[in-house]
Protein backbone atom coordinates (compact mmCIF):
# COMPACT_ATOMS: atom_id res chain seq x y z
CA UNK A 1 0.00 0.00 0.00
CA UNK A 2 1.54 3.30 -0.88
CA UNK A 3 -1.30 5.15 0.95
CA UNK A 4 0.65 4.40 4.59
CA UNK A 5 -0.75 6.55 7.20
CA UNK A 6 -0.12 7.20 10.89
CA UNK A 7 -3.34 8.06 13.50
CA UNK A 8 -3.34 11.81 13.78
CA UNK A 9 -2.87 13.17 17.07
CA UNK A 10 -6.28 14.18 17.33
CA UNK A 11 -7.17 10.65 16.43
CA UNK A 12 -5.17 9.10 19.26
CA UNK A 13 -6.40 11.70 22.03
CA UNK A 14 -10.54 11.49 20.93
CA UNK A 15 -12.67 10.72 23.63
CA UNK A 16 -13.92 7.47 22.89
CA UNK A 17 -17.45 7.16 24.85
CA UNK A 18 -17.88 10.83 26.28
CA UNK A 19 -20.82 8.94 28.19
CA UNK A 20 -19.19 6.00 29.69
CA UNK A 21 -15.72 6.58 29.42
CA UNK A 22 -16.23 10.22 31.55
CA UNK A 23 -16.81 8.68 34.35
CA UNK A 24 -15.21 8.96 37.57
CA UNK A 25 -12.43 6.12 38.99
CA UNK A 26 -14.94 6.16 42.25
CA UNK A 27 -18.18 6.00 40.43
CA UNK A 28 -16.80 3.25 37.78
CA UNK A 29 -15.51 1.21 40.59
CA UNK A 30 -18.46 1.51 42.60
CA UNK A 31 -20.48 0.12 39.51
CA UNK A 32 -18.26 -2.99 38.86
CA UNK A 33 -18.38 -3.49 43.26
CA UNK A 34 -14.51 -4.11 43.06
CA UNK A 35 -12.27 -2.87 46.19
CA UNK A 36 -9.97 0.02 45.25
CA UNK A 37 -7.11 -2.60 45.33
CA UNK A 38 -8.76 -5.10 43.55
CA UNK A 39 -9.76 -2.10 40.65
CA UNK A 40 -6.29 -0.39 40.44
CA UNK A 41 -4.58 -3.63 40.40
CA UNK A 42 -7.09 -4.37 37.24
CA UNK A 43 -5.56 -1.42 35.33
CA UNK A 44 -2.07 -1.58 33.55
CA UNK A 45 0.20 0.23 34.95
CA UNK A 46 0.54 2.56 32.02
CA UNK A 47 -3.05 3.90 32.89
CA UNK A 48 -1.64 4.85 36.68
CA UNK A 49 0.40 7.15 35.35
CA UNK A 50 -2.38 9.17 34.44
CA UNK A 51 -3.44 9.25 37.81
CA UNK A 52 -6.98 10.31 38.79
CA UNK A 53 -7.92 11.46 35.56
CA UNK A 54 -10.97 10.43 33.68
CA UNK A 55 -9.81 7.43 31.81
CA UNK A 56 -10.93 8.68 28.28
CA UNK A 57 -8.01 11.11 28.59
CA UNK A 58 -5.37 8.60 26.73
CA UNK A 59 -2.11 10.32 26.01
CA UNK A 60 0.01 8.85 23.50
CA UNK A 61 1.91 8.22 26.67
CA UNK A 62 -0.69 5.16 27.35
CA UNK A 63 0.64 3.11 24.74
CA UNK A 64 0.08 -0.77 25.23
CA UNK A 65 3.01 -1.45 27.28
CA UNK A 66 3.63 -5.07 26.06
CA UNK A 67 3.27 -5.39 21.78
CA UNK A 68 6.10 -7.72 22.03
CA UNK A 69 7.62 -10.14 19.19
CA UNK A 70 5.07 -8.80 16.60
CA UNK A 71 7.44 -6.73 14.14
CA UNK A 72 6.60 -3.52 13.58
CA UNK A 73 5.47 -3.90 10.15
CA UNK A 74 2.51 -5.60 10.88
CA UNK A 75 1.43 -3.47 13.74
CA UNK A 76 -0.82 -1.75 11.12
CA UNK A 77 -4.34 -2.74 9.80
CA UNK A 78 -5.43 -1.91 6.62
CA UNK A 79 -9.33 -0.32 6.14
CA UNK A 80 -10.91 -0.17 3.13
CA UNK A 81 -7.39 -0.61 1.30
CA UNK A 82 -5.34 1.60 3.18
CA UNK A 83 -3.31 1.34 5.77
CA UNK A 84 -3.28 2.82 9.75
CA UNK A 85 -0.61 2.32 12.18
CA UNK A 86 -1.69 0.75 15.62
CA UNK A 87 1.86 1.85 17.41
CA UNK A 88 0.31 3.97 20.53
CA UNK A 89 -3.22 2.59 20.33
CA UNK A 90 -4.43 1.38 23.72
CA UNK A 91 -5.34 -2.23 23.68
CA UNK A 92 -8.86 -1.87 24.92
CA UNK A 93 -10.29 0.49 21.78
CA UNK A 94 -12.66 -2.00 19.97
CA UNK A 95 -12.20 -2.13 16.05
CA UNK A 96 -15.75 -0.27 16.33
CA UNK A 97 -14.32 2.42 17.85
CA UNK A 98 -11.10 2.71 16.10
CA UNK A 99 -13.52 3.06 12.98
CA UNK A 100 -16.15 5.44 14.31
CA UNK A 101 -14.27 7.87 16.75
CA UNK A 102 -10.89 8.13 15.56
CA UNK A 103 -11.12 7.08 11.34
CA UNK A 104 -14.54 8.96 11.52
CA UNK A 105 -16.13 5.76 9.23
CA UNK A 106 -19.07 6.53 10.87
CA UNK A 107 -21.27 3.73 8.67
CA UNK A 108 -20.22 1.20 10.76
CA UNK A 109 -23.24 1.49 13.58
CA UNK A 110 -22.92 0.77 17.60
CA UNK A 111 -25.97 -1.17 18.41
CA UNK A 112 -25.90 -3.55 21.76
CA UNK A 113 -21.97 -3.34 21.48
CA UNK A 114 -22.14 -7.14 23.06
CA UNK A 115 -22.36 -8.90 19.76
CA UNK A 116 -25.79 -9.51 20.01
CA UNK A 117 -27.30 -7.18 17.32
CA UNK A 118 -25.07 -7.79 14.34
CA UNK A 119 -24.87 -3.44 13.40
CA UNK A 120 -21.66 -3.42 14.02
CA UNK A 121 -20.74 -5.72 11.57
CA UNK A 122 -17.60 -5.45 9.35
CA UNK A 123 -15.25 -8.13 7.09
CA UNK A 124 -11.83 -8.79 8.71
CA UNK A 125 -9.84 -10.49 5.88
CA UNK A 126 -13.18 -10.83 4.09
CA UNK A 127 -15.09 -12.95 7.12
CA UNK A 128 -17.81 -11.49 9.09
CA UNK A 129 -17.70 -10.56 12.49
CA UNK A 130 -18.56 -7.99 15.29
CA UNK A 131 -16.32 -5.01 15.32
CA UNK A 132 -17.75 -4.33 18.98
CA UNK A 133 -15.98 -7.54 20.19
CA UNK A 134 -13.09 -7.29 18.23
CA UNK A 135 -10.05 -5.93 19.81
CA UNK A 136 -8.55 -3.10 17.23
CA UNK A 137 -4.99 -4.49 18.08
CA UNK A 138 -6.15 -7.76 17.15
CA UNK A 139 -6.21 -6.58 13.71
CA UNK A 140 -3.08 -5.73 13.38
CA UNK A 141 -1.60 -7.08 9.82
CA UNK A 142 -5.27 -7.76 8.76
CA UNK A 143 -7.60 -6.22 6.69
CA UNK A 144 -10.56 -4.58 7.19
CA UNK A 145 -13.90 -3.78 5.13
CA UNK A 146 -16.72 -1.59 6.00
CA UNK A 147 -19.44 -0.62 4.52
CA UNK A 148 -17.58 2.56 3.11
CA UNK A 149 -15.01 0.06 1.13
CA UNK A 150 -17.30 -1.65 -0.70
CA UNK A 151 -19.71 1.18 -2.52
CA UNK A 152 -20.43 4.58 -2.97
CA UNK A 153 -23.50 6.43 -3.55
CA UNK A 154 -22.57 6.79 -7.17
CA UNK A 155 -20.96 3.48 -7.49
CA UNK A 156 -22.99 1.07 -5.50
CA UNK A 157 -22.04 -2.44 -4.72
CA UNK A 158 -25.11 -4.45 -5.64
CA UNK A 159 -26.23 -5.25 -2.12
CA UNK A 160 -26.71 -1.78 -1.86
CA UNK A 161 -28.49 -1.30 -4.86
CA UNK A 162 -30.90 -4.49 -4.11
CA UNK A 163 -31.25 -3.11 -0.30
CA UNK A 164 -32.77 0.12 -1.57
CA UNK A 165 -35.09 -1.40 -4.85
CA UNK A 166 -36.79 -3.91 -1.99
CA UNK A 167 -36.78 -1.53 0.78
CA UNK A 168 -34.87 -3.70 2.43
CA UNK A 169 -34.93 -0.84 5.90
CA UNK A 170 -37.27 1.46 7.52
CA UNK A 171 -34.98 3.89 9.98
CA UNK A 172 -31.64 2.30 8.72
CA UNK A 173 -29.59 1.95 11.75
CA UNK A 174 -28.99 -1.69 11.06
CA UNK A 175 -28.61 -1.83 7.41
CA UNK A 176 -25.12 -1.42 6.68
CA UNK A 177 -24.40 -4.42 9.14
CA UNK A 178 -26.84 -6.40 7.22
CA UNK A 179 -25.43 -5.39 4.04
CA UNK A 180 -22.21 -6.52 5.17
CA UNK A 181 -23.73 -9.53 6.36
CA UNK A 182 -25.01 -10.15 3.25
CA UNK A 183 -22.17 -9.48 1.14
CA UNK A 184 -20.10 -12.22 3.29
CA UNK A 185 -22.99 -14.56 3.48
CA UNK A 186 -22.60 -14.87 -0.92
CA UNK A 187 -19.40 -16.83 -0.41
CA UNK A 188 -20.40 -18.73 2.67
CA UNK A 189 -22.27 -22.38 2.52
CA UNK A 190 -25.58 -21.12 2.85
CA UNK A 191 -28.30 -23.03 1.13
CA UNK A 192 -30.75 -21.74 -1.84
CA UNK A 193 -34.01 -21.40 0.19
CA UNK A 194 -35.29 -18.23 2.07
CA UNK A 195 -35.21 -19.91 5.33
CA UNK A 196 -31.34 -20.69 4.57
CA UNK A 197 -30.71 -16.84 4.10
CA UNK A 198 -32.86 -16.11 7.39
CA UNK A 199 -30.55 -18.48 9.43
CA UNK A 200 -27.52 -17.11 7.72
CA UNK A 201 -28.49 -13.33 8.25
CA UNK A 202 -29.72 -14.17 11.75
CA UNK A 203 -26.73 -12.60 13.96
CA UNK A 204 -28.43 -9.15 12.70
CA UNK A 205 -31.45 -7.84 13.78
CA UNK A 206 -33.54 -5.07 12.35
CA UNK A 207 -36.26 -3.49 15.05
CA UNK A 208 -38.12 -1.99 12.36
CA UNK A 209 -39.15 -5.68 10.84
CA UNK A 210 -37.83 -5.02 7.69
CA UNK A 211 -37.11 -8.82 7.05
CA UNK A 212 -39.09 -9.98 4.22
CA UNK A 213 -37.65 -7.35 1.98
CA UNK A 214 -34.15 -8.06 3.51
CA UNK A 215 -34.41 -11.51 2.45
CA UNK A 216 -35.93 -10.24 -1.03
CA UNK A 217 -32.85 -8.06 -1.10
CA UNK A 218 -30.44 -10.61 -0.74
CA UNK A 219 -31.76 -13.57 -2.88
CA UNK A 220 -32.14 -11.37 -5.71
CA UNK A 221 -28.54 -10.73 -5.83
CA UNK A 222 -27.81 -14.44 -5.04
CA UNK A 223 -29.90 -14.88 -8.18
CA UNK A 224 -32.03 -17.20 -6.14
CA UNK A 225 -36.34 -16.30 -6.70
CA UNK A 226 -38.14 -15.01 -3.90
CA UNK A 227 -40.69 -17.95 -2.56
CA UNK A 228 -41.82 -16.03 0.15
CA UNK B 1 -13.84 -1.14 29.62
CA UNK B 2 -10.64 -0.94 32.11
CA UNK B 3 -7.18 -0.49 30.32
CA UNK B 4 -5.06 -4.20 30.22
CA UNK B 5 -1.41 -4.83 28.81
CA UNK B 6 -1.30 -6.50 25.80
CA UNK B 7 1.12 -9.00 23.87
CA UNK B 8 0.87 -11.60 20.91
CA UNK B 9 3.32 -14.14 21.29
CA UNK B 10 4.80 -16.28 18.59
CA UNK B 11 4.89 -19.94 19.92
CA UNK B 12 3.43 -22.45 22.07
CA UNK B 13 5.92 -22.10 24.37
CA UNK B 14 6.05 -18.55 25.06
CA UNK B 15 2.36 -18.29 25.62
CA UNK B 16 2.02 -21.58 28.00
CA UNK B 17 2.85 -20.35 31.57
CA UNK B 18 2.01 -16.85 31.13
CA UNK B 19 0.33 -15.37 34.08
CA UNK B 20 -2.07 -12.92 31.53
CA UNK B 21 -5.26 -14.15 30.44
CA UNK B 22 -5.88 -15.39 27.04
CA UNK B 23 -7.69 -14.10 24.47
CA UNK B 24 -8.92 -15.60 21.03
CA UNK B 25 -12.06 -15.04 19.68
CA UNK B 26 -12.95 -12.61 22.46
CA UNK B 27 -16.79 -13.20 22.25
CA UNK B 28 -16.97 -13.98 25.73
CA UNK B 29 -14.06 -12.26 27.30
CA UNK B 30 -14.51 -8.87 25.48
CA UNK B 31 -18.45 -9.06 26.42
CA UNK B 32 -17.84 -9.64 29.99
CA UNK B 33 -15.33 -7.35 29.98
CA UNK B 34 -17.05 -4.35 28.82
CA UNK B 35 -19.71 -5.33 31.86
CA UNK B 36 -16.73 -4.85 34.48
CA UNK B 37 -17.14 -9.03 35.17
CA UNK B 38 -13.71 -9.98 34.07
CA UNK B 39 -10.93 -7.15 34.93
CA UNK B 40 -7.41 -9.12 33.71
CA UNK B 41 -4.69 -6.91 33.99
CA UNK B 42 -2.87 -8.09 31.22
CA UNK B 43 -4.47 -10.42 27.63
CA UNK B 44 -1.88 -12.90 25.79
CA UNK B 45 -3.72 -12.94 22.56
CA UNK B 46 -3.01 -16.65 21.54
CA UNK B 47 -4.36 -16.34 17.69
CA UNK B 48 -1.27 -16.05 15.84
CA UNK B 49 -0.20 -19.34 17.31
CA UNK B 50 0.15 -22.46 14.93
CA UNK B 51 -3.08 -24.23 16.03
CA UNK B 52 -5.26 -23.26 13.54
CA UNK B 53 -4.97 -26.69 11.48
CA UNK B 54 -7.69 -29.71 11.19
CA UNK B 55 -6.17 -33.25 11.04
CA UNK B 56 -6.86 -36.79 10.73
CA UNK B 57 -5.14 -39.19 13.09
CA UNK B 58 -3.40 -42.17 12.13
CA UNK B 59 -5.98 -43.86 14.36
CA UNK B 60 -8.95 -42.52 12.10
CA UNK B 61 -9.92 -39.45 14.43
CA UNK B 62 -9.48 -36.11 14.47
CA UNK B 63 -7.40 -33.54 15.89
CA UNK B 64 -8.13 -29.96 15.85
CA UNK B 65 -6.15 -26.80 16.59
CA UNK B 66 -7.47 -24.65 20.12
CA UNK B 67 -7.46 -21.96 17.19
CA UNK B 68 -9.95 -23.42 14.70
CA UNK B 69 -13.20 -21.06 14.58
CA UNK B 70 -16.00 -22.66 15.33
CA UNK B 71 -17.45 -21.78 11.93
CA UNK B 72 -14.40 -23.29 9.80
CA UNK B 73 -15.00 -26.33 12.07
CA UNK B 74 -18.50 -26.62 11.61
CA UNK B 75 -18.14 -26.59 7.72
CA UNK B 76 -14.63 -28.94 7.44
CA UNK B 77 -15.75 -31.87 5.27
CA UNK B 78 -14.54 -34.54 7.61
CA UNK B 79 -16.36 -33.65 10.39
CA UNK B 80 -19.63 -33.19 7.80
CA UNK B 81 -18.50 -36.68 6.87
CA UNK B 82 -18.05 -38.46 10.04
CA UNK B 83 -19.01 -36.16 13.06
CA UNK B 84 -21.47 -34.86 11.90
CA UNK B 85 -23.51 -33.58 15.42
CA UNK B 86 -20.37 -31.35 16.03
CA UNK B 87 -21.27 -29.59 13.21
CA UNK B 88 -24.80 -29.50 13.65
CA UNK B 89 -24.19 -28.46 17.16
CA UNK B 90 -21.62 -25.59 16.07
CA UNK B 91 -24.58 -24.32 13.73
CA UNK B 92 -27.17 -24.19 16.18
CA UNK B 93 -25.28 -21.62 18.33
CA UNK B 94 -24.91 -17.95 18.59
CA UNK B 95 -24.75 -16.52 14.93
CA UNK B 96 -22.42 -16.00 11.71
CA UNK B 97 -20.28 -13.03 12.83
CA UNK B 98 -19.65 -14.85 15.96
CA UNK B 99 -18.99 -18.12 14.86
CA UNK B 100 -16.64 -16.27 12.46
CA UNK B 101 -14.33 -15.36 15.74
CA UNK B 102 -15.31 -17.95 18.27
CA UNK B 103 -12.61 -20.41 18.86
CA UNK B 104 -12.58 -24.30 19.62
CA UNK B 105 -10.64 -23.25 22.90
CA UNK B 106 -12.40 -20.44 23.39
CA UNK B 107 -15.70 -21.90 23.10
CA UNK B 108 -14.22 -24.75 25.59
CA UNK B 109 -14.19 -22.26 27.94
CA UNK B 110 -17.25 -20.08 27.03
CA UNK B 111 -18.79 -18.76 30.14
CA UNK B 112 -22.59 -19.19 31.41
CA UNK B 113 -25.44 -16.66 30.46
CA UNK B 114 -26.57 -16.22 34.18
CA UNK B 115 -27.77 -12.73 34.51
CA UNK B 116 -26.52 -12.36 37.76
CA UNK B 117 -23.09 -14.10 36.83
CA UNK B 118 -22.99 -11.06 34.01
CA UNK B 119 -23.90 -8.00 36.48
CA UNK B 120 -21.67 -6.68 39.15
CA UNK B 121 -24.21 -4.31 40.29
CA UNK B 122 -26.88 -6.24 41.35
CA UNK B 123 -27.08 -9.71 42.92
CA UNK B 124 -24.89 -12.21 44.97
CA UNK B 125 -23.12 -14.84 42.66
CA UNK B 126 -20.61 -17.28 43.97
CA UNK B 127 -19.20 -17.55 40.45
CA UNK B 128 -18.61 -13.95 40.11
CA UNK B 129 -17.82 -13.45 43.55
CA UNK B 130 -17.05 -16.16 45.72
CA UNK B 131 -18.32 -16.60 48.94
CA UNK B 132 -21.46 -13.22 47.73
CA UNK B 133 -23.96 -15.87 47.69
CA UNK B 134 -26.37 -17.06 44.42
CA UNK B 135 -29.20 -14.70 43.54
CA UNK B 136 -30.49 -17.35 41.14
CA UNK B 137 -31.80 -19.18 43.38
CA UNK B 138 -34.67 -17.19 45.08
CA UNK B 139 -34.64 -14.86 42.16
CA UNK B 140 -35.36 -15.57 38.40
CA UNK B 141 -33.90 -18.77 37.27
CA UNK B 142 -36.13 -20.21 34.11
CA UNK B 143 -32.83 -20.54 31.83
CA UNK B 144 -31.09 -21.98 35.06
CA UNK B 145 -29.90 -25.37 35.44
CA UNK B 146 -31.33 -28.54 36.83
CA UNK B 147 -28.84 -31.24 36.96
CA UNK B 148 -25.57 -30.89 38.78
CA UNK B 149 -26.77 -27.88 40.69
CA UNK B 150 -25.58 -27.32 44.46
CA UNK B 151 -26.70 -24.77 46.70
CA UNK B 152 -24.41 -22.83 45.70
CA UNK B 153 -25.11 -22.18 42.40
CA UNK B 154 -27.32 -23.28 39.43
CA UNK B 155 -26.12 -21.33 36.87
CA UNK B 156 -26.18 -23.59 33.33
CA UNK B 157 -22.92 -24.53 30.84
CA UNK B 158 -24.31 -22.45 27.63
CA UNK B 159 -22.21 -24.60 25.17
CA UNK B 160 -23.97 -26.61 22.97
CA UNK B 161 -20.09 -27.57 20.53
CA UNK B 162 -19.33 -28.52 24.53
CA UNK B 163 -22.12 -31.05 24.40
CA UNK B 164 -21.53 -32.95 20.81
CA UNK B 165 -17.74 -32.77 22.25
CA UNK B 166 -19.00 -34.91 24.85
CA UNK B 167 -21.07 -37.12 23.04
CA UNK B 168 -17.91 -37.77 20.79
CA UNK B 169 -15.55 -38.89 23.76
CA UNK B 170 -13.37 -35.57 22.84
CA UNK B 171 -9.90 -35.40 24.57
CA UNK B 172 -8.45 -31.92 25.69
CA UNK B 173 -4.82 -31.19 24.96
CA UNK B 174 -3.07 -28.51 27.60
CA UNK B 175 0.59 -27.18 27.78
CA UNK B 176 1.17 -26.34 30.63
CA UNK B 177 3.68 -25.99 33.78
CA UNK B 178 4.29 -29.56 33.84
CA UNK B 179 4.28 -30.45 29.94
CA UNK B 180 1.98 -31.75 28.08
CA UNK B 181 -1.26 -33.16 29.26
CA UNK B 182 -4.58 -34.52 27.94
CA UNK B 183 -8.36 -34.72 30.00
CA UNK B 184 -11.12 -36.59 28.65
CA UNK B 185 -13.55 -33.86 28.63
CA UNK B 186 -15.76 -36.00 30.88
CA UNK B 187 -12.96 -34.82 33.51
CA UNK B 188 -12.68 -31.32 32.29
CA UNK B 189 -16.11 -29.33 33.49
CA UNK B 190 -16.07 -29.40 37.43
CA UNK B 191 -19.17 -29.68 39.42
CA UNK B 192 -20.33 -26.16 40.98
CA UNK B 193 -20.37 -28.01 44.15
CA UNK B 194 -18.87 -25.17 47.03
CA UNK B 195 -16.51 -23.90 44.77
CA UNK B 196 -18.33 -23.19 41.88
CA UNK B 197 -15.78 -20.04 40.81
CA UNK B 198 -13.62 -23.26 39.87
CA UNK B 199 -15.22 -24.30 36.33
CA UNK B 200 -12.69 -26.95 34.83
CA UNK B 201 -9.34 -28.98 35.47
CA UNK B 202 -7.28 -25.86 34.05
CA UNK B 203 -4.69 -24.63 36.53
CA UNK B 204 -2.95 -21.29 36.22
CA UNK B 205 -0.95 -20.77 32.56
CA UNK B 206 -2.53 -24.02 31.27
CA UNK B 207 -3.28 -23.37 27.11
CA UNK B 208 -5.39 -25.55 25.58
CA UNK B 209 -3.84 -26.75 22.26
CA UNK B 210 -5.53 -29.15 20.66
CA UNK B 211 -9.06 -31.07 20.65
CA UNK B 212 -8.85 -34.80 20.08
CA UNK B 213 -11.75 -37.13 18.92
CA UNK B 214 -12.03 -40.68 18.54
CA UNK B 215 -12.94 -42.59 15.66
CA UNK B 216 -16.46 -42.01 15.03
CA UNK B 217 -18.23 -44.51 18.02
CA UNK B 218 -21.70 -44.75 15.43
CA UNK B 219 -23.60 -43.21 11.83
CA UNK B 220 -26.28 -42.40 13.71
CA UNK B 221 -25.43 -38.73 15.06
CA UNK B 222 -27.96 -36.17 15.98
CA UNK B 223 -27.98 -32.59 18.00
CA UNK B 224 -31.44 -31.49 19.10
CA UNK B 225 -31.69 -27.83 20.66
CA UNK B 226 -34.98 -26.74 21.98
CA UNK B 227 -34.80 -22.65 22.91
CA UNK B 228 -37.91 -19.99 22.77
CA UNK B 229 -37.12 -18.67 19.30
CA UNK B 230 -35.70 -20.33 16.22
CA UNK B 231 -31.93 -18.83 16.02
CA UNK B 232 -29.48 -16.76 17.77
CA UNK B 233 -30.70 -18.10 21.39
CA UNK B 234 -29.08 -20.54 23.96
CA UNK B 235 -30.82 -23.90 24.71
CA UNK B 236 -33.52 -24.62 27.13
CA UNK B 237 -32.82 -28.04 26.65
CA UNK B 238 -30.81 -29.94 24.09
CA UNK B 239 -29.91 -33.80 23.47
CA UNK B 240 -26.30 -34.99 21.43
CA UNK B 241 -26.82 -38.77 20.78
CA UNK B 242 -24.37 -40.69 18.83
CA UNK B 243 -25.30 -44.38 18.33
CA UNK B 244 -24.37 -47.20 16.34
CA UNK B 245 -27.28 -49.62 15.70
CA UNK B 246 -27.17 -53.45 14.42
CA UNK B 247 -30.27 -55.58 14.04
CA UNK B 248 -32.35 -53.04 15.30
CA UNK B 249 -30.66 -53.29 18.71
CA UNK B 250 -28.17 -50.28 20.00
CA UNK B 251 -24.92 -52.12 20.20
CA UNK B 252 -23.27 -48.37 21.40
CA UNK B 253 -24.88 -44.89 22.88
CA UNK B 254 -23.54 -42.24 23.90
CA UNK B 255 -26.36 -39.52 25.44
CA UNK B 256 -25.39 -36.00 26.41
CA UNK B 257 -28.13 -33.49 26.94
CA UNK B 258 -27.01 -29.26 27.20
CA UNK B 259 -29.33 -26.25 28.23
CA UNK B 260 -30.03 -28.24 31.92
CA UNK B 261 -27.00 -28.94 33.49
CA UNK B 262 -24.26 -27.22 35.30
CA UNK B 263 -21.40 -28.67 32.74
CA UNK B 264 -22.55 -30.47 29.76
CA UNK B 265 -24.49 -33.53 30.86
CA UNK B 266 -23.96 -37.04 29.99
CA UNK B 267 -26.18 -39.53 31.12
CA UNK B 268 -24.72 -42.71 31.88
CA UNK B 269 -27.70 -44.38 33.63
CA UNK B 270 -29.57 -43.85 29.89
CA UNK B 271 -26.93 -45.44 28.19
CA UNK B 272 -26.73 -48.63 30.50
CA UNK B 273 -30.37 -48.96 29.79
CA UNK B 274 -30.11 -49.12 26.21
CA UNK B 275 -26.97 -50.49 25.50
CA UNK B 276 -27.73 -53.81 23.82
CA UNK B 277 -31.72 -53.26 23.82
CA UNK B 278 -33.91 -53.00 20.89
CA UNK B 279 -34.13 -49.32 19.65
CA UNK B 280 -37.75 -49.05 20.69
CA UNK B 281 -39.68 -45.95 21.59
CA UNK B 282 -40.50 -47.74 24.95
CA UNK B 283 -36.57 -47.90 25.82
CA UNK B 284 -36.08 -44.45 24.84
CA UNK B 285 -38.69 -43.66 27.62
CA UNK B 286 -37.00 -45.68 30.05
CA UNK B 287 -33.61 -44.16 29.14
CA UNK B 288 -34.99 -40.45 28.87
CA UNK B 289 -36.49 -41.01 32.39
CA UNK B 290 -33.58 -42.35 33.85
CA UNK B 291 -31.85 -39.45 32.52
CA UNK B 292 -33.53 -36.81 34.50
CA UNK B 293 -34.30 -38.89 37.63
CA UNK B 294 -31.48 -36.47 39.49
CA UNK B 295 -33.10 -33.08 37.95
CA UNK B 296 -33.71 -30.63 40.63
CA UNK B 297 -35.85 -27.88 39.42
CA UNK B 298 -36.93 -24.64 40.82
CA UNK B 299 -39.93 -22.87 40.59
CA UNK B 300 -39.51 -21.29 36.76
CA UNK B 301 -37.51 -24.17 35.38
CA UNK B 302 -40.24 -26.95 36.45
CA UNK B 303 -40.66 -27.22 33.16
CA UNK B 304 -37.01 -27.89 31.83
CA UNK B 305 -37.60 -31.64 32.75
CA UNK B 306 -40.16 -32.73 31.02
CA UNK B 307 -38.93 -30.64 28.00
CA UNK B 308 -35.01 -32.17 28.39
CA UNK B 309 -36.72 -35.99 28.48
CA UNK B 310 -38.82 -35.12 25.40
CA UNK B 311 -35.68 -34.06 23.49
CA UNK B 312 -33.60 -37.10 24.83
CA UNK B 313 -36.51 -39.21 23.20
CA UNK B 314 -37.11 -37.01 20.08
CA UNK B 315 -33.16 -37.22 19.78
CA UNK B 316 -32.75 -41.35 20.36
CA UNK B 317 -35.77 -41.51 17.69
CA UNK B 318 -33.36 -39.26 15.29
CA UNK B 319 -30.13 -41.25 16.07
CA UNK B 320 -31.26 -44.90 15.44
CA UNK B 321 -33.83 -44.22 12.32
Amino acid sequence: MADDRKLRDDQHSLQLEPALEAESLAEKAARAMLSRRSFLSGLGAASLVAGAAPMAMAEPATAPAAVQEAPAAIAAVVVNGKRYDLAGLEPRVTLLDLLRERLYLTGTKKGCDHGQCGACTVHVNGRRVNSCLTLAVMTAGKEVTTIEGIGQPDNLHPMQAAFIEHDGYQCGYCTSGQIMSAVALMKEPVGPTDEDVKQGMAGNICRCGAYPNIIAAVQQVRGHAVNA
Amino acid sequence: MHNFTYEQPLSIAKAAGSSGKFIAGGTTLVDLMKLGVETPPALVDVTALPLDQVESLPNGGLRIGAMVRNSDLANHPEVLKSYPVLSEALLSGASPQLRNMATTGGNLLQRTRCPYFRDPVSGACNKRNPGSGCAAIEGHHRMMAILGTSEHCIATHPSDMCVAMTALDATIVIEGAKGTRSVPIGDFYKLPGDTPHIENALEAGDLITHVELPPPAGKGQVYLKLRDRASYEFALASAAVVAKVEGGHIRSVRVVMGGVGTRPWRSHEAEALLTGKPATPEHFQHAAEAALRGAKPHPENAFKVELARRCVVRALKMATA
